[in-house]
């Protein structure tokens, strides 16, 4: 589906919303507004009719191989149409700000963070998340089955975005040293902390990856 | 009884590491834990990955002053807003109750205590009120309309100040929690003089008037005979717990029952306090909670603030989702209390302490008293067995986030606290730092803390390797050649090495199992542990499939979801898991091949003595008539009673027997407390060991290897273990190394909330190949010979980083961890610690 078939609806609104949200997202003082608003759209039980509503437009996305038609405002972040609108709840939100890296996605091969990332700008490429890389057939990707296989991390609320990450960069450099992947992945932050058995678990994930 | 013989002391310093899973099928060896490939391709759902029909969302609106009182509220425009639901305040949030506890006994309301939503905030960024709407967009604007009138109050953000003459308070009722008898702590008001204050003009913490003290030995003379005595002052930093998953909740009601969604550090311990907190029966209280992102303390029985999508859901007859986000998380997901200390150590001249004078100010925070300062009295008195020792502490309210037991809570602070002592000590008396530290190592049942009251009687431990330790660890870490090689500096390099010992509680007793061999032959084990990313919700019932020899992949664990029986459970917290569980473990898996045998009995003839367990049946020893688990199961179905759970085992708690109810007629049904003899407390134990490389010319250090040897039993899970000593290690490193809060005293506001200015360490900051091993060596005191590691290596890791950068530039470099860049530049030039250690959250 390309934009032309779009619908377009209420874009003075979404201008203002979108002003509005990413400023108090930005600044978000913690004084009176608690953080950065989203808005979330759930047909079945609204109907689609909101107060802040409008601004949203049809797009199709490509997700993990399939094409998916979606409503997403111009100020809608990635992470947000991927887990709330399209139901891939693998990608994590640990910040929502580019601090964290759990909400790691690959576009078009590269490593982005989701959660600052705008939906409408990813049109026509391709997005693969935590759940498009396993087979259809189920078997897992060689880097998810290194992690299986070596226990490599703890609560796992960092592994979907560790494991992207370290996917991206693989495609980049498939033979790296310890150090080399070390720098791949470190925008993704852990908080319970075995980095070593973490990158044990992905360096096994690269020797996997030549082997397959 | 802690007295032990000079033959029992050499029979524990023969003990040698043994391999790991020596003598048993499952324990002691690696597997993949049966949650992995939920995690690995994002299928696991955490709470924010749950969705209802008709969801609403709600956000909070935080205090923008430190300590205020909210006079008028108006949300009248909000509520008009198109897509506004509704508001909850703070009148709406029920208030404290009395409760009786596992014990059964009452616990009185706390009239200091938390609420969810308060009109009289204590700190900048307390919940004051909720908007739910039907988007979070649509709350935010609502949340702007609000009209909300606040009257300043008098605050204080900083303990030491809050003690000095003539500054205001915390709260109206006073600055200081002071425990009298076995009361909770209440709060007083508490001032030292000018003449208290004297010392603060050399750099010294002031010790005035301390509520808290215990004394043993004679210190005195501990002193008196000391070829050394040092007497430093050393401030620990506040550091947020930060589990990279916020405490994000969704409620929904269902026929008068709450369903709550939200991570925690147990799953069984979650439902009373929820049913506190809401006034309502627990078993009104439904509670999922599958994956938590990290807990480190601070999700024991999940956050307070839980409350608020339970009531609005309430309120709104609709399922509520509140997100938290970062900045939000910093003011309600709590913190470890930043202590500063004084303390004066006597050595003797082997390295040998003396004794041990120690004064702490911990900060409690804005709500309730904390074991903190207590922690570090024992802690201290533990890990370096001085043979006299005095312990005072005051415990500070100020108006800043609340606290809650962060990961070896005072122990941490202990180790940060004497350890650069030690260092400096074995300088000045020309020991090495590994020698000083096995002169003062615990052995055996070492004793610590003062005398019991009652009995005159020290409390000791279980059991103690920590020499073996050090030494093995010493021998990995090639520590005598790390220290010979030279040279020390090149250009503007130099380098350190440092080695701390480390140690804290690792386990309790008293609880239950609960498994169910099925008619389809399966074993079902109930599990009521917390899944935060231990694998103990898992790994400990490898000790019941052990116990029933059977293979781990005809086990099945059911956790996660309180409207599944379970078991009566330890919270995941103080690292009491691996050992209370695998004890209650170890307890139903003989409870279940006793039932079975009597099933087999019964059904094939003979005694049950005659039969035994092994490969999924039940069979005559030395061959002959035998069942499978599948018939045995139907066999027991048949015979009822206490074979199939329409009996409970009469030795287990309450709630077990609810559990058991429920699953009456499903297969053998198998419950049991864990009875077994506990002789001593049970503490884990670590060496730890680093080497940092720092550069003179722009402060800058890096870590280049770390090692930690630990003593914490019996190896359950290795890969696990693995992921605890180093993971906890590097919590700790975070303390040395960059983590800390920053508050404007002026306004009360915190400058330091999110990941980018108070950040956790990331992969760069740690070595790529951290070290870890274990001895091995069962505990005497606990069937499985297994304890907890969660809390044990964060002091370790903290203190050997800090002790590696004191043998790198000397020891008039900090007086305050953490140590960053600025620290060294200024203090290596001016040849003497040049941050104050006195203020707080600079
Ligand atoms: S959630 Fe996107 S970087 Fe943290
Ligand atoms: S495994 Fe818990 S945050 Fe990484």
């Amino acid at each position: 589906m390309s934009d032309l078939t779009e619908l377009k609806t209420g874009e003075g609104r979404a201008k203002e919303i979108t002003r509005r949200n990413f400023i108090l997202g930005v600044i978000a003082g913690g004084a009176v507004v608690s953080a950065a608003s989203y808005r979330f759209l759930s047909s079945t039980a609204h109907g689609g009719v909101f107060a802040s509503d409008a601004g949203e437009r049809l797009i199709t996305l490509n997700v993990n191989g399939q094409q998916r038609r979606v409503d997403a405002m111009r100020q809608e972040t990635l992470a947000w149409t991927l887990r709330y609108k399209l139901g891939l709840t693998g990608t994590k939100l640990g910040c929502d700000r580019a601090e964290c890296g759990s909400c790691t996605v690959l576009i078009d091969d590269v490593p982005y963070y989701a959660c600052s990332v705008l939906t409408h700008t990813v049109r026509g490429r391709k997005v693969v998340t935590i759940e498009g890389l396993a087979s259809p057939s189920g078997k897992l990707h060689p880097v998810q089955q290194a992690v299986v296989d070596a226990q490599g991390f703890q609560c796992a609320f960092c592994m979907s975005g560790f494991i992207m990450s370290a996917v991206g960069y693989l495609k980049q450099n498939p033979n790296p040293t310890r150090e080399q992947l070390a720098h791949g992945v470190s925008g993704n932050l852990c908080r319970c902390q075995d980095y070593t058995k973490i990158l044990d678990s992905l360096m096994k994930g690269a020797e996997y990856m030549r082997r397959a | 009884m802690a007295e032990m013989t000079p033959a029992e002391l050499e029979k524990i310093e023969s003990l040698k590491p043994i391999p790991f899973g020596t003598g048993y099928k499952l324990i002691g060896k690696d597997y993949s834990t049966n949650d992995l490939v939920a995690k690995v391709t994002g299928r696991a759902k955490y709470a924010e990955d749950f969705r209802a029909e008709g969801m609403l969302f709600c956000r909070l609106v935080l205090s923008p002053m430190p300590h205020a009182r909210v006079k008028r509220i108006n949300a009248e425009k909000a509520l008009a807003m198109p897509g506004v639901k509704g508001i909850l305040t703070p009148d709406e949030v029920p208030g404290h109750a009395d409760y009786i506890n596992d014990n059964g006994t009452t616990i009185k309301a706390d009239k200091w205590g938390e609420l969810a939503l308060t009109d009289h905030p204590m700190y900048q960024g307390e919940p004051i009120l909720a908007v739910a709407a039907v988007d979070e967009l649509t709350a935010a604007e609502a949340i702007e309309a609000i009209e909300i009138e606040m009257e300043p109050l008098p605050f204080n953000t900083d303990p030491l100040d809050s003690l000095r003459p003539g500054t205001g308070n915390a709260r109206e009722e006073g600055n200081v929690w002071v425990r009298e008898g076995h009361e909770a702590p209440k709060l007083k008001v508490l001032k030292w003089t000018d003449e208290d204050f004297a010392a603060e003009k050399e750099g010294k913490l002031p010790m005035g008037h301390a509520p808290d003290e215990w004394t043993y030995g004679d210190v005195d003379a501990g002193f008196k005979d000391a070829a050394l005595v040092l007497d430093e002052t050393f401030l620990t930093p506040d550091v947020s717990h930060q589990c990279l998953e916020p405490r994000t909740t969704m409620a929904h009601w269902q026929n008068g029952k709450l369903f709550l969604y939200t991570g925690t550090q147990s799953t069984y311990q979650t439902v009373p306090a929820i049913a506190r907190w809401m006034h309502m029966d627990e078993d009104k209280v439904v509670f999922i909670s599958e994956y938590t992102g990290g807990g480190f303390g601070s999700k024991i029985t999940g956050g307070l603030t839980l409350v608020v999508p339970a009531l609005l859901s309430k309120k709104l007859n609709a399922p509520v989702m509140m997100r938290i986000s970062r900045e939000e998380e910093h003011f309600i997901g709590r913190a470890r209390p930043g202590i500063r200390g004084r303390t004066r150590v006597g050595f003797a001249k082997d390295g040998r302490i003396t004794a041990v004078d120690m004064f702490l100010v911990s900060d409690a925070g804005s709500y309730g008293s904390n074991g903190d300062g207590a922690a570090c009295g024992s802690i201290t008195s533990l890990l370096y067995q001085p043979p006299a020792m005095r312990w005072r502490n005051v415990t500070v309210a100020t108006n800043t986030p609340p606290r809650s037991a962060q990961s070896a809570p005072g122990g941490m602070q202990a180790i940060a606290i004497m350890e650069p002592i030690l260092s400096k000590a074995a300088r000045k008396l020309g020991i090495d730092q590994v020698e000083l530290r096995r002169v003062n190592c615990p052995e055996g049942k070492a004793e610590y803390g003062p005398p019991n009251p009652r009995t005159g009687k020290r409390a000791y431990v279980t059991s103690c390797y920590l020499k073996q330790a050090l030494d093995e660890g010493a021998k990995k870490f090639n520590w005598k050649e790390r220290v010979a090689r030279g040279p020390k500096q090149v250009g503007t390099k130099v380098r350190g090495v440092g080695v701390a010992l480390s140690t804290y509680h690792g386990g309790s007793i008293g609880f239950d199992g609960l498994l169910v061999i099925t008619p389809q032959g399966r074993v079902q084990i109930h599990s009521g542990i917390g899944n935060l990313g231990t694998e103990a919700v898992i790994d400990v019932h490898r000790a019941a499939a052990e116990v029933l020899n059977v293979p781990w992949d005809a086990c099945d664990i059911i956790w996660g979801d309180t409207s599944k029986p379970m078991p009566y459970t330890c919270a995941s917290g103080g690292s009491q898991t691996t050992h209370a569980m695998t004890r209650a473990a170890h307890a139903v898996g003989l409870e279940c091949a006793q039932r079975l045998k009597e099933v087999a009995a019964k059904t094939l003839g003979g005694q049950p003595e005659q039969y035994e367990v092994g490969n999924l049946r039940v069979f005559r020893k030395g061959g002959g008539a035998g069942m499978s688990f599948a018939q045995a199961a139907q066999a027991a179905i048949k015979l009822g009673g206490i074979y199939d759970g329409h009996e409970a085992n009469p030795d287990v708690h309450k709630a077990t027997k609810d559990a058991v109810a429920a699953l009456a007629g499903q297969g053998l049904v198998a419950s049991a407390k864990d009875k077994y003899p506990h002789d001593g407390d049970s503490y884990s134990y670590l060496a730890c060991f680093a080497e940092v490389e720092t550069d003179v010319e722009t402060g800058k250090y890096h870590i280049t290897d770390y090692l930690a040897y630990a003593d914490v039993g019996t190896v359950v899970h290795p890969a696990a273990l693995g992921g605890q000593v180093l993971g906890r290690s590097t919590l700790g490193i975070a303390h040395a190394i960059g983590q800390k809060w920053v508050i404007d005293p002026q306004y009360g506001a915190t400058v330091a909330k999110r990941f980018y200015q108070n950040r956790p360490p990331t992969i760069l900051d740690v070595p790529v190949d951290m070290q870890w091993d274990a001895l091995n060596i069962p505990d005497p005191e606990t069937p499985v010979g297994a304890r907890g590691c969660g809390e044990p290596p964060v002091g370790g890791g903290c203190a050997s980083i800090l002790n590696a950068l004191s043998d790198a530039l000397g020891d008039n470099i900090y007086q305050r961890a953490p140590v960053n860049a600025d620290t060294i530049l200024t203090s290596y030039e001016a040849g003497r610690p040049m941050q104050n250690p006195l203020l707080a959250h600079i």
